[in-house]
């Protein structure tokens, strides 16, 4: 009896110092996360390389590759033109940041809130609840940058005509490299939590592949001007302003927007997405 | 008082109002196994749920160990262990990794993780199954393993929510053993159940829970004196014919409450079964008795009694 309620006078101590320097138990909490996170994804390490590079290595070879070799008759090959693996380069790696974070967030997340519930023992640790959500964020945003950088050799090695890529500014590629990731693990937090993971797959058909589409990924967004009303249309789409990012910092030849807009729309989506994620994610768990 | 629920209210207002909480009060002493009987649907699992920070009252205050679950959520989580109703272990996981993440998730060095999930599994009996995955584990195993992930960070309250819910008798015993066994080790215990065996046999205090309310608190034994809970005799007759006057005669017994007529014989429910025994079996004798059934006081009886419901309703 002394010894145990010795040890709750210990623990009560601890705890207050706790909520006076609360940060070194969040911190080891918040690793102990994403040292979890880290195995399982260690465990799947090939599955995760193959589902983040199988969609950029098939695009790049039918369309900088196939196409071009046929390209006396092939008009698709002709609007493409020769250096179109420059264009498409940032738009895949757009692409790779958006799967991969949807995939490392949502679709767990959505089985987790599931019928296991397996989210309960991580939402018990000793750390608020947003610091949890947080943690899958970032965990997914690191994932993301993986993915991101996967396609580089790729698109080296692929192409018939060698990619045009200069980086210009490395603190650019950086910035927009870890904004896009955190904006992409955002978005998989806004699905995850929202979305009945029954219909997780009707999400992707309805939401995920037209802004992929519409991300300005596969053109330029100077392109549209042609098509004015498009042009601005997908502004409100977030995946723009990643691949316009990484064009800005992978292949500067290539038209794109200025970067301090680009930079600014991928701070307010991430905050935006990120705040309304972290709501669904709240009304998952508290009740 | 180690736990100390205060006027808890929980009211959950969507189409239909629903109070799950009408006010309850609670404390728990410092070691002692806590019952929180009731059917389903009376509060229990809102209560838990509360007290571990996964549900926010609508009213009133839990304090574990003096610190405040809804202004500390964070603070109270490393007092608290849990084993929810359902299996929670993570699906992604080996057994043993289930308790080593849990331990570094509570701020566990890597040596000290490892090592506290050794001794777990040597202590549940788990080490052979250190390497398998939750999903190959049977009812009884997951629900071990849920036993000592939730006390793997040394919690000062275990609450247990339903722990035998889903268990075949084997398994329920062994869990009933594994909870008997953290009593050595000073923790406190809450739990909740709708089996009155588990309520009457593991606990030290007991509350009587229906309609979110408080309806009875105190010790098995106390409950089943103060309440008045009777013995409840079943017997078996070949033939039913010229029983009234045996039931009449019965009826004459002051500690006799109820006799009445069943498909099979007869039933009598009595205060106490001192001296009553022989002349039950006397008296059935002519009507051919060929089985004989009692039924000791338990908190079951005393439910009934109180509710006028059955639990399991």
């Amino acid at each position: 009896m002394n010894n145990s309620s010795r040890e709750i006078s210990e623990q009560r101590s601890e705890i207050k110092d706790a909520v006076r320097h609360g940060s070194g138990i969040y911190f080891k909490a918040f690793l102990g996360l994403f040292l979890r996170d880290l195995r399982v994804l260690t465990r799947e390490f090939l599955p995760f390389v193959l589902r983040v590079g199988m969609q950029p290595l098939l695009f790049l070879f039918v369309f900088t590759f196939i196409l071009p070799r046929m390209a006396s008759g092939n008009p698709m090959a002709a609007a493409g033109g020769a250096d179109f693996g420059t264009i498409l380069l940032p738009g895949l790696m757009a692409v790779a940041i958006m799967f991969s974070g949807i995939a490392a967030v949502a679709l767990p997340l959505s089985s987790e809130f599931g019928i296991t519930r397996e989210i309960d023992d991580r939402v018990m640790c000793p750390l608020p609840l947003w610091a949890v959500a947080l943690e899958k964020v970032c965990f997914s945003a690191m994932q993301s940058i993986l993915a991101a950088l996967l396609v580089i050799p790729m698109a080296y090695y692929v192409p018939a005509v060698p990619v045009q890529a200069h980086i210009s500014s490395w603190i650019l590629l950086a910035l927009v490299l870890v904004l896009a990731s955190l904006l992409a693990g955002s978005l998989g937090l806004v699905i995850g939590s929202t979305v009945n993971p029954k219909q997780i797959g009707l999400v992707f058909s309805i939401i995920v592949v037209p802004i992929t589409f519409l991300g300005c990924v596969y053109y330029p967004w100077a392109y549209l001007g042609k098509i004015r009303w498009l042009q601005v249309g997908v502004l409100v789409n977030p995946i723009v302003y990643m691949s316009e990012g990484l064009r800005a910092a992978v292949t500067p030849g290539i038209a794109h927007m200025p970067w301090w807009a680009i930079l600014a729309a991928l701070v307010f989506f991430t905050a935006a997405l990120g705040r309304w994620g972290l709501k669904g994610f709240l009304g998952r768990v508290l009740s | 008082m180690i736990v100390e629920i205060e006027a808890l209210t929980k009211i959950y207002e969507s189409k239909l109002r629903v109070v799950a909480l009408d006010g309850i009060d609670l404390e728990l002493k410092q070691g002692e196994i806590f019952g929180l009987l009731g059917p389903n649907g009376a509060g229990k699992t809102t209560t838990i749920s509360i007290a571990t920070t996964r549900t926010l009252p609508t009213s009133g205050t839990v304090r574990i160990a003096g610190i405040d679950v809804v202004q500390h959520p964070a603070h109270a989580r490393r007092l608290i262990g849990v084993v929810p109703q359902f299996n929670t272990l993570d699906r992604s996981l080996t057994v043993y990794e289930n308790l080593y993440y849990h331990c570094r998730y509570f701020g566990f060095s890597h040596g000290h993780a490892k090592a506290r999930s050794l001794e777990l599994l040597e202590q549940f009996l788990l080490s052979e199954r250190k390497d398998v995955y939750p999903a190959q584990l049977s009812g009884g195993l997951g629900q071990r393993v849920q036993i000592a992930r939730a006390i793997a960070h040394r919690p000062t309250v275990l609450f247990l929510d339903e722990p035998s819910a889903g268990l075949d008798p084997q398994s329920r015993m062994a869990m009933w053993k594994a909870v008997e066994g953290l009593r050595k080790e000073g923790i406190t215990v809450l739990l909740t159940t709708h089996y009155m065996e588990e309520a009457d046999q593991l606990s030290d205090r007991v509350a009587i829970i229906d309609y979110g309310r408080v309806l009875a608190l105190g010790s098995p034994e106390k409950l089943k004196q103060t309440f008045g809970a009777l013995t409840i005799f079943d017997l078996k007759l070949r033939t039913h014919e010229g029983l009234e006057p045996v039931i009449a005669a019965l009826k004459q017994r002051e500690d006799v409450s109820a006799v009445e007529a069943t498909a099979d014989g007869l039933r009598v429910r009595a205060a106490s079964s001192d001296g009553l025994l022989p002349e039950i079996v006397q008296a059935a004798a002519p009507f051919g008795l060929r089985d004989l059934a009692i039924t000791e006081p338990s908190l079951e009886t005393v439910f009934i009694q109180m509710t006028g419901r059955d639990l399991r309703e």
